[in-house]
């Protein structure tokens, strides 16, 4: 593949963001005197900046890159991430589960569990979560150094290097403040580093319409209906009649209920960005206000995928075919820019591409600081010391946390394999959290035991259904079946995924259950004031004008995502 | 009161799409062949300029508002 040529106008516009946000970080040194500074900005963000933070935060590789090659593979099915999956599980954080993390004024999500139920739960996510974080940082890195490496001929190392050294100084100097300001700046870069493609590119295949019709064939071709790739709802029927595989029940419970809502209302990176708002009204609504973006980003990210598909050049596809002799749909997306956009604009993609790896590292990086400080460091290693030595650990914690990810980013070079496994590991770990926070939050009868208990028995759910089932056409290793019989073939990854999520957060819902009825609550029904629903007084929003109300706001956002999927049926 | 997040937003616009719209002007017409033909960098600059000087726009506004009223910063 030939690499991209790049003039010095491209150049000029990496250095001038690079600039920006190094000087970010430089000007906001002067602001952080506290280790609440530090990790949870003062609790000060206007609810719009803490919003499109909490937006960008995810708006990492998997987005900008994966997104774009969903499309691809699956067409505009890949919008139910967005429109059944993400927007909902915002609304209800917003709405439902912000007064609690908020009104705790537990400093992390970790911390919400160890006030809600004990220290054993606590632990558990503290760790799992402070390895995840580190390893999606690395991964992180990783794709976007190989990916300079492959698209225009950037030295893999120095990539590393590079990003990881921009990150550090951001943050070191800045904290989350930081680290929030640099993401909004980046929320803008992609949307306006993106449009343009998106934009030229349907002009190029003649609009939504010539994009519906240039599909049918490749729809066809594959076996499926002429629509398949164009409409989200329509084939969910059966697995065989969509590219994705899987059938509307493990669409709507796996990923729309059981992996979205785990990730937005417990993924402590995102929460964190809510967390740092000002007051419970702009805390409430962060992720609402994030939604609003967040529910037309499929025409930023899906779209270019799509497009892509149809295009071909001189020489063939767009997409270029893989060493294993398939389409090596991650190159969507930068294949699109290199095809539409001249120099100049392509060095304003190139530069809002950077961005998103970045902000998807600094998010994970940021919330490595703040789990290791708090949740780790001050509860077991070194308690009772000054918040001096506790921001100081911060400032450590940050450079070790870049350090390990760097570590990571090569460990992934070396060993493949090992990565696949962490990830299927951590799925593991998440798919049965939201359980344990809901019955946590809405069942005052929930027991430390049983939250404990039931997160350990969900995560070996997942795992021994995966080592039980198999995708068609893998054969047993990392993609399942490693517990020596196939017992079920799953049409696609996807489905066998989705259906892992499903058993786990299953298993651990009623293992929560049963095992809270058999042990005694020792909590009191005023330690769980504030954390519980039931014991919680009502928010009165008095002074708040109804259309600022998060409920109003909700209902909004839900109706808007409704209209979308009635629109892309 | 901290660094107003839209002022860096707005000054970095601003630069890139003066840059853009600079590019725009003086580069050989045959490089927008890819984009159908249309000068995206001029155009598009456009786009970036006027974001950026909008961003400024509102935090040079909330600035004034803050130096006329100090005391009442909640």
């Amino acid at each position: 593949m030939p690499h991209i040529h790049l003039g010095a106008i491209d150049y000029a516009i990496l250095i001038v963001y690079f600039a920006f946000v190094l000087g970010i970080g430089w000007v906001l040194r002067r602001f952080v005197h506290s280790s609440d500074d530090f990790f949870l900005s003062g609790r000060s963000m206007p609810a719009w900046v803490a919003g499109l933070a909490f937006v960008s935060a995810n708006l990492g590789a998997q987005e900008v890159i994966g997104m774009g090659a969903s499309g691809a593979k699956y067409g505009i099915m890949t919008s139910h991430f967005y429109w059944l999956g993400a927007i909902p599980a915002m609304v209800f954080v917003g709405v439902f589960m912000m007064p609690f993390y908020y009104g705790s004024r537990a400093r992390s999500v970790p911390e919400y569990l160890k006030l809600r139920f004990d220290e054993k739960t606590r632990a558990f996510n503290a760790l799992t979560f402070a390895v995840m974080t580190v390893f999606s940082s690395g991964i992180s890195m990783y794709a976007l150094a190989k990916l300079l490496e492959l698209v225009l001929g950037w030295n893999f190392n120095t990539s590393i290097v590079l990003s990881a050294a921009i990150v550090l100084i951001y943050i070191f100097f800045g904290g989350l403040t930081s680290a929030i300001y640099n993401e909004v700046l980046q929320f803008f870069l992609i949307v306006l580093g993106f449009l343009p493609l998106v934009l030229i590119g349907l002009k190029d295949v003649g609009g939504w319409d010539g994009l519906v019709a240039k599909l049918q064939g490749v729809s066809t071709h594959a076996g499926f209906a002429p629509g398949a790739f164009t409409h989200s709802w329509r084939y969910l029927g059966s697995a065989s009649a969509n590219p994705m595989g899987v059938e509307w029940y493990s669409m709507a419970m796996g990923l729309g209920f059981v992996l979205s809502f785990g990730y937005w209302c417990t993924d402590f990176l995102v929460i964190q960005r809510a967390m740092a708002a000002k007051d419970m009204t702009a805390a409430r609504r962060t992720p609402l206000i994030a939604a609003l973006p967040k529910m037309l980003f499929p025409a930023l990210v899906i779209l270019p995928g799509m497009i892509a598909i149809v295009v071909t050049t001189k020489s063939g596809p767009l997409i270029p075919m893989g060493s294993d002799g398939t389409p090596n749909y991650n190159l969507a997306v930068p294949m699109m820019l290199a095809h539409y956009l001249p120099t100049g604009l392509l060095g304003l993609g190139l530069t809002a591409l950077m961005a998103s790896f970045m902000s998807g590292m600094a998010g994970n990086v940021t919330a490595f600081n703040t789990v290791w400080t708090y949740d780790l460091y001050q509860s077991y290693i070194r308690p009772g010391k000054s918040d001096r030595h506790y921001l100081k650990m911060g400032h450590v914690a940050t450079v070790v946390g870049i350090l390990l990810s760097m570590a990571a980013a090569y460990a992934t070079t070396r060993f493949n394999n090992i990565m696949d496994m962490l990830q299927l590991v951590f799925a593991f770990v998440n798919a049965p959290l939201f359980a344990t926070f809901l019955l946590g939050m809405f069942w005052r009868r929930t027991t430390g035991h049983g939250a404990f208990w039931g997160l350990i028995i969900g995560t070996t759910a997942a795992a021994i259904h995966d080592g039980l089932v198999l995708p068609m056409g893998a054969v047993a290793g990392i993609k399942g079946g490693y517990l020596g019989a196939v017992l079920h073939t799953y049409p696609s990854e996807m489905a066998q995924n989705f259906w892992t999520a499903i058993i786990a957060w299953s298993a651990c819902f009623v293992a929560t259950i049963l095992i809270s009825l058999a042990t005694r609550q020792k909590k009191s029904d005023e330690d769980l004031t504030g954390l519980v629903y039931a014991l919680t007084p009502r928010i009165t929003e008095r002074d708040v004008p109804w259309y600022k109300k998060p409920a109003t706001l909700g209902i909004a956002v839900l109706a808007m995502t409704a209209v979308l999927n009635v629109i892309f049926w | 009161m901290k660094l107003d997040v839209r002022m860096p937003i707005g000054l970095m616009f601003t630069a890139l799409g003066a840059m853009l719209m600079f590019y725009g002007l003086v580069s050989p017409t045959d490089i927008y062949s890819r984009s159908l033909g249309i000068n995206v960098n001029l155009w598009w600059g456009l786009v970036l300029l006027v974001f950026g000087l909008v961003m400024l726009f509102f935090a040079l506004r909330a600035r004034r508002a803050r130096r006329a009223a100090p005391s009442n910063t909640r």
